[in-house]
């Protein structure tokens, strides 16, 4: 991996006195779901804790997890990984016909009695590189440059090497029933895995060297006996990519700020934010947010952005959005609906059809 | 999104409180409806944690599983669940007609979300193929309760059917609030937009219903503060413990469910409060005839549901689905001239003024004969987008129909040539004429099992559950 230019300083002056945030696989393929919101591009960039900005707005996120969803997602991967893979290995045989007959496993969990990330990531980095043929890599610690910073992602993922490929294995808990999973979940997991792919092969350095198709594995039925699925991840790693490079580009997100713009939370001595909400609440108008209801389940921000959008047709989702004629505000909307205002020329067409559903919808009140 | 719809959302938010894009209830509320909440464990396969279920809203009934994954216990649950479900549909008899089996009215159960109906299509799954006897026993309501699970399940994808309904879905189908599609997911949010409580704003009603710890999640998913804080520890004490433990377990989960329960009833209500629509007694009993015929399969053979559909199944069902959302839509525009009100925004339908009625009007037609054809001019503000000769018919006058003639500035001239024994529309009429219109008879038309033709695998072999279905591990 090259060795990286020091961060941008406006980036460190936007975070305020605290370290950046670190971004997990998860964090990253979030980036992919809204990247058209520069709000999000610049505070992810910035490595900024977006859910202690949320809470500090009194707009906090729910995304609290369950510990009985944690507890089966452990054990379900305890099971798979125990005694060296014995049981993901046997499906890897049997559901791919992979022709795995001597197979070594690699716990890069940690090194000696140094478990810090820099040897880790340096021994993984080693291990993959020049580690065998039919060999199981559990726990590596890989790398990936996320906004000119490095990101250390650790994987709940075995990758294996076979005739010369690597393969991103992924364990999920959720259940394929009948051949069937909750789509939502699926497409989550592709997205994560292509992650792992992603920082896979900045690691090797060669794209060919690691398969579009990660293994999904998962629990079979009502069983937990698993199943695994190969899913193709080419469509996720081109979004991921694109996300990638453009939040790389941190002069262009950032030159459209005013200078010495910050959203520091400015903590007292006990760690609680003094900063004035007005004032975070104006430096956030400043970087323009792209929302639509889907925020709300996937960005910490996500409720501050909806609270800042009432009144827009963006609030109300894009079909709406797109029936009232791409208008930006329900009062425009109405307005050209009842014919109060003319509207702009290109919007001749838009202003007839809300016209026409406003008489329609009032005759048969 | 309709035009429609969107319209009416915009309208919701300058007004404040949700806007009706119907004028009558398109779905059949049932005298007395089963309403059923359910709760899952989180990070498990469909694993039941409670249900709280009944057909009176001051007498619910909670049943728990107080160790969600002991096996023993879910089934206990199953069992229970079975008592309360069968029991209910034992009001519903099934008599024949000759050789066929008919039902005066049929049973309708109603759950709070999307989640709900998914929840149920699953338990049906889990439990339809198990047995009362050999390896795994379990008692001989489990298997019936997940065929009629099942079949409930299956019938609730039915465009129009009112089987199995969820609430969220039936409310959002009727009322547009001033949030999206999303939010309307939250059976709460959803209500304070069509019912705000007195004192409170639709959207501080829907905003407050966001909070779990006012309004728990309706479920089949609980609040993952809820499951940590108290649901955890709770369990934790059932098994040290668990004849002292289930009282504490009970209160949690009827704290959980009993807020959801009332809004669902609520719902029912709301719904009851709309007069229903023309077709809907024409839908309902086609409930009625599937709950019959379904009733007679349990008692004569009752085999559970396949797994998955083979090829001539999925192709008929999916046939009959497309059939019935064509028949749907039509029916719904005729009943509610709101839902047409969306076919005359997109110039598929128009409504105007009749300007001149040519009744006497006589055309030859292909063998030479003199036919009366008569001609109905409307005047109609409306964008018409119809070619000439696009059949239509109008709600007025169902076995009418004609075709179109001639458009030309405001002016449509329509051409009668069926149904010509129903009173024509006169001079002055205010009349609506639609494009979207039934494709007529009781269903799509397709050959007979046994005669499926080879492209789809020749006739099926019949579905036969297997051993390994009945003992099938459910951890």
């Amino acid at each position: 991996m090259p060795k990286l230019p020091p961060p941008d300083p406006r980036l460190a002056l936007l975070r305020g006195s605290v370290p950046p945030k670190r971004h997990n696989a998860r964090t990253i393929a979030a980036l992919t779901t809204n990247p058209g919101c520069v709000r999000r591009a610049v505070l992810d960039t910035a490595g900024i804790d977006k859910d202690a900005l949320a809470r500090h707005l009194e707009f906090p996120a729910p995304f609290g997890q369950s510990s009985f969803a944690i507890t089966r997602g452990n054990a379900f991967e305890a099971q798979l990984k125990a005694d060296g893979c014995a049981e993901l290995l046997t499906l890897l045989r049997e559901t791919l016909e992979l022709d795995l007959t001597e197979v070594a496993y690699a716990d890069l969990e940690s090194v000696g009695d140094n478990t810090s990330e820099d040897v880790r990531n340096t021994y993984s980095e080693q291990q993959l590189a020049h580690g065998g043929e039919n060999t199981l890599f559990d726990h590596p610690l890989l790398r990936l440059i996320v906004a000119g910073q490095s990101v250390y992602l650790e994987p709940d993922l075995v990758a294996f090497q076979h005739q010369g490929r690597f393969h991103v294995v992924e364990i999920k808990s959720f259940a394929v029933i009948d051949g069937q999973a909750d789509p939502s979940k699926v497409a989550a997991a592709a997205i994560q895995s292509a992650v792992y792919v992603h920082a896979l092969r900045q690691l090797l350095g060669r794209p060919e060297a690691v398969a579009d198709e990660v293994v999904l594995v998962c629990p079979k039925d009502f069983s937990n006996r698993p199943v695994a699925t190969k899913v193709d991840v080419r469509k996720q790693l081109l979004v991921l990519d694109h996300q990638l490079k453009r939040m790389d580009d941190v002069d262009t997100l950032l030159s459209a700020l005013p200078a010495g713009l910050s959203l520091g939370l400015a903590p007292g001595p006990d760690g609680t934010p003094t900063r004035p909400v007005g004032e975070l609440t104006a430096a956030l108008g400043e970087m323009s947010a792209r929302y639509s209801p889907d925020c709300l389940s996937h960005c910490e921000l996500g409720f501050f952005c909806r609270d800042e959008a009432t009144g827009c047709t963006d609030a109300l989702g894009t079909a709406v959005r797109e029936q009232l004629g791409g208008v930006d505000t329900v009062a425009e909307a109405l307005q050209l609906a009842q014919g109060t205002w003319a509207g702009d020329e290109y919007q001749a067409e838009v202003a007839a059809v809300l016209r026409t559903t406003a008489r329609v919808f009032s005759e048969t009140a | 999104m309709s035009a429609i719809a969107a319209y009416a959302r915009a309208l919701a938010v300058v007004e404040g409180v949700a806007q009706p894009i119907t004028t009558v209830a398109h779905v059949h509320v049932a005298a007395r409806p089963l309403v059923l909440v359910p709760l899952a464990l989180a990070g498990e396969a469909n694993a039941p944690l409670a249900a709280m279920v009944g057909t009176d809203p001051a007498s619910p009934r909670l049943l728990i599983v107080p160790q969600p994954r002991d096996r023993q216990l879910r089934f206990a649950f199953a069992a229970s669940l079975a008592d309360v479900v069968l029991s209910y549909l034992d009001e519903f008899p099934v008599a024949l007609a000759g050789e066929e089996p008919v039902a005066a009215d049929a049973p309708q159960l109603w759950v709070p979300n999307r989640g709900g109906l998914a929840f149920l299509r699953l338990f049906g799954r889990s439990t339809r193929f198990r047995r009362t006897t050999g390896e795994y026993p379990v008692a001989p309501g489990v298997p019936v309760l997940g065929r009629w699970l099942t079949w409930f399940a299956e019938r609730s994808e039915y465009p129009g059917a009112s089987a199995l309904l969820a609430a969220t879905e039936v409310l959002g189908a009727h009322w547009a609030t001033g949030q999206s599609a999303l939010e309307d997911a939250n059976l709460a949010a959803l209500l304070g937009w069509i019912d705000p409580p007195a004192g409170s704003s639709a959207r501080e009603a829907a905003r407050e219903a966001e909070d779990p710890t006012v309004w728990p999640p309706a479920g089949p998913s609980t609040d993952p503060s809820f499951d940590n804080e108290v649901l955890a520890p709770a369990i934790a004490a059932y098994a040290e413990a668990p004849e002292r433990s289930t009282a504490r377990l009970e209160r949690a989960l009827r704290g959980q469910t009993f807020p959801t329960w009332e809004l669902t009833w609520r719902a029912i209500e709301l719904m009851r409060t709309l007069t229903p629509g023309g077709s809907v007694a024409v839908r309902w009993a086609a409930d009625c005839r599937q709950y019959a015929g379904f009733h007679r399969w349990m008692a004569e053979d009752g085999l559970p549901q396949a797994r998955r559909d083979g090829a001539v199944a999925a192709a008929r069902r999916l046939l009959r689905l497309e059939w019935a959302q064509q028949e749907y839509t039509v029916s719904r525009s005729f009943d509610d001239p709101r839902v047409m009100a969306d076919f005359r925004v997109t110039g598929e339908a128009f409504r105007g003024t009749v300007t001149e009625v040519d009744a006497e009007r006589r055309v030859e037609n292909e063998n030479g004969n003199l036919v009366k054809r008569p001609l109905v001019v409307v005047r109609t503000e409306d964008p018409v987008h119809l070619a000439v000769g696009t059949a239509v018919g109008s709600p007025s006058r169902p076995k009418q129909s004609g075709r179109v003639l001639e458009t030309d500035a405001g002016l449509v001239t329509v051409e009668i040539a069926k149904g010509l024994r129903e009173a024509l529309p006169r001079v002055g009429d205010d009349v609506t004429y639609s494009s979207v219109l039934s494709s007529g008879g009781r269903g799509p038309n397709l050959p007979p099992v046994e005669d499926t033709p080879w492209t789809h695998g020749g006739p099926p072999e019949p579905y036969v559950p297997t051993d390994e279905d009945a003992g099938e591990t459910w951890e």
